[in-house]
């Protein structure tokens, strides 16, 4: 249903999009997980017909975004980051108006009023204007903005940021009623990791304007590892990480069935297939070479090791990342 | 790979139409837009005429209640426009949304300029009541009174090109209100205040070259001559003008802003 070949985006100097490729299959939710500034929003931008690439093509429900761009946009839902919408107008008028502009009429516009207005659910406020309403609401609005002419295909570009948690697990309820009631084909954009991993059929980790990894959650877990030691180093939390660090990740290395050592911060993190068997050793080696340990656990991997593992980063919630981490 | 879609490019006609109705809605629930848009022209009619009617007046012929009510209306329509909610739905991200539907480009801004002539007309009425209840008389009648409120907001129309020009290329509201500024030259060197016979020599010179002197002329000329076809002519054309010139650059700003530059 989308499919990106070598898409380039350019502002000046400036490559937002570099030579991003990507298939995404009908009746599937794709996740598009990346920092801030990864070019995630360019790339929405570019699939939705807003911004021409570079260079590059890419086709939507089979049709091309630039040569075409009138037969993408009858077939696509869109909302954009921070729901955009004009606070003069009431929900009710806002969704009518963009009926219209979808070329809806009579009977039909009227049934899917009344459709994406019972979705919006925000009851009276509806006939209030927008400028009145909370982020919730306004989120809630745009979702049904994008739904009012039924498309097959939704561009959700970081559909919960900002967000509270109980808001947060509406929007993802509903993104699963789209799929499982109308098939629709989902491409949402996300910096939350636990977002990508509870919604998406897969993900794609997308990292200075190119495709870091991808697949499904699970695929991409496996390939960090099964099991992940986790040490807290306690101590001199003031030193960086150089010195005592670097040795900390020297020191287990070599210990027989470790497949990578990671650090971030005073975490060390030791993928292996074996974990239990695997904390007993890891706890001497640290303690003869005199580290001191905080905590010690054994867990399966997450996508934050997952993006870790592509990235070199670990992805913090307000969508920054860390210093490059060393191995 | 061809789903099938409840949607359809809705018609040119349909989209104008659409985005006029919104505009008109914006328009109807900001009625303090008026506020200033009235106060100002009808402050320099009193002003103008308290200080200048005797020494205008000395000059035969003229009735300077009369030649002050085209130079209100042009204050009252010039610059005024939708271009200050268009430049918030570029810089607030709105525009985005209507651009992901199959709207046609052109409707977006030409159902902004619905709006805006209805806007300019009903400013052009009020103007012209404050100069009939001031005891001005229209030579032509009321076919004149008609023709003349029709060339004051087809100058209105042209000038909104402007605005809407910024508007597009800038995303800056800050921008927007500052471009009525351009309109002063325009006003001032021109026969807003006496008649151009009076004016001295630079300032006639300039005032020759400014579409506004023609402008006026053709609107004075409704008022106080009668039906000169040179006059009328002359200040149709002066809007046209300005409206090929402020069209262009409106029209491309917004070709400029939906292609998205490569």
């Amino acid at each position: 249903m989308i499919e990106a070949d070598s898409l380039v985006r350019r502002f000046g100097d400036v490559v937002a999009v570099d030579r991003l490729s990507l298939t995404v299959d009908r009746g599937e939710v794709y996740g598009f997980l990346g920092p801030n500034g990864a070019g995630k929003s360019t790339t929405v931008r570019i699939l939705c017909t807003l911004l021409a690439p570079t260079e590059g093509t890419a086709r939507v429900a089979g049709f091309d975004v630039v040569d075409q761009a009138s037969e993408v946009r009858v077939r696509i839902g869109v909302a954009l980051q921070e729901s955009a919408l004009d606070g003069k107008q009431t929900g009710r008028e806002l969704l009518d108006l963009q009926a219209r502009l979808y070329g809806l009429r009579g009977a039909t516009l009227q049934r899917r009023l009344d459709a994406v207005i019972g979705l919006a659910d925000i009851g009276n406020a509806i006939d209030r204007q927008i400028g009145t309403y909370s982020g919730g609401m306004r989120r809630r609005l745009d979702l049904a903005a994008a739904l009012v002419h039924d498309p097959q295909i939704l561009f959700l570009d970081e559909p919960t940021t900002g967000l509270d948690p109980p808001t947060r697990t509406k929007v993802w309820a509903e993104v699963r009623r789209l799929q499982r009631e109308h098939g629709a084909t989902i491409f949402l954009t996300t910096q939350y990791l636990e977002e990508a991993d509870a919604l998406c059929d897969r993900v794609a980790i997308v990292d200075q304007g190119t495709l870091a990894i991808e697949g499904t959650p699970s695929e991409l877990k496996r390939r960090v590892g099964r099991d992940l030691v986790v040490v807290e180093l306690a101590g001199d939390t003031t030193g960086a990480t150089t010195g005592a660090t670097a040795g900390a990740t020297d020191a287990v290395a070599d210990l027989a069935g470790v497949d990578d050592v990671r650090i971030t911060d005073r975490t060390l993190v030791v993928a292996t297939a074996n974990g239990a068997g695997l904390v007993g050793p890891v706890a001497v080696r640290l303690a003869e070479k005199a580290f001191d340990v905080a905590s010690l656990t054994v867990r399966t991997p997450t996508l934050d090791d997952v993006f870790l593992e592509a990235t070199g980063h670990r992805l913090r919630d307000d969508g920054t990342i860390t210093e490059e981490v060393t191995r | 790979m061809n789903t099938p879609t409840l949607a359809r490019p809705a018609g040119f006609a349909a989209d104008v139409a659409s985005i006029a109705r919104r505009a008109l809605r914006s328009l109807w629930r900001e009625p303090e837009f008026l506020g200033p848009a009235l106060f100002f022209p009808m402050f320099f009619y009193v002003i103008n005429i308290g200080s200048l009617q005797d020494v205008a007046e000395r000059i035969p012929g003229v009735d300077y209640k009369a030649f002050q009510v085209p130079v209100a209306i042009v204050f009252a329509v010039t610059g005024v426009s939708r271009a200050t909610v268009l430049v918030l739905d570029v810089q607030q991200g709105y525009l985005d949304k209507m651009l992901v539907t199959p709207v046609r480009r052109t409707a977006l801004l030409l159902g902004m300029m619905v709006a805006d002539i209805v806007l300019v007309f009903t400013l052009s009425v009020l103007v012209v009541a404050m100069g009939l209840i001031a005891g001005v008389r229209f030579e032509t009648g009321v076919l004149g009174l008609l023709v003349f409120l029709l060339i004051a907001s087809a100058w209105g129309m042209a000038f909104t090109g402007i605005p809407y020009a910024v508007a597009l290329r800038t995303g800056n509201p800050a921008a927007v209100n500052s471009s009525f500024l351009l309109f002063f030259p325009f006003l001032f060197f021109t026969s807003a205040f006496v008649p151009r016979e009076a004016m001295t020599g630079w300032l006639g010179g300039l005032a020759a070259w400014n579409p506004v002197t023609y402008l006026l002329d053709g609107l004075r000329s409704l008022i106080s001559v009668g039906w000169e076809p040179g006059d009328i002519f002359g200040a149709i054309a002066a809007a046209a003008g300005i409206a090929v010139v402020t069209f262009w650059l409106a029209f491309s700003a917004l070709r400029s802003r939906v292609a998205g530059p490569a």
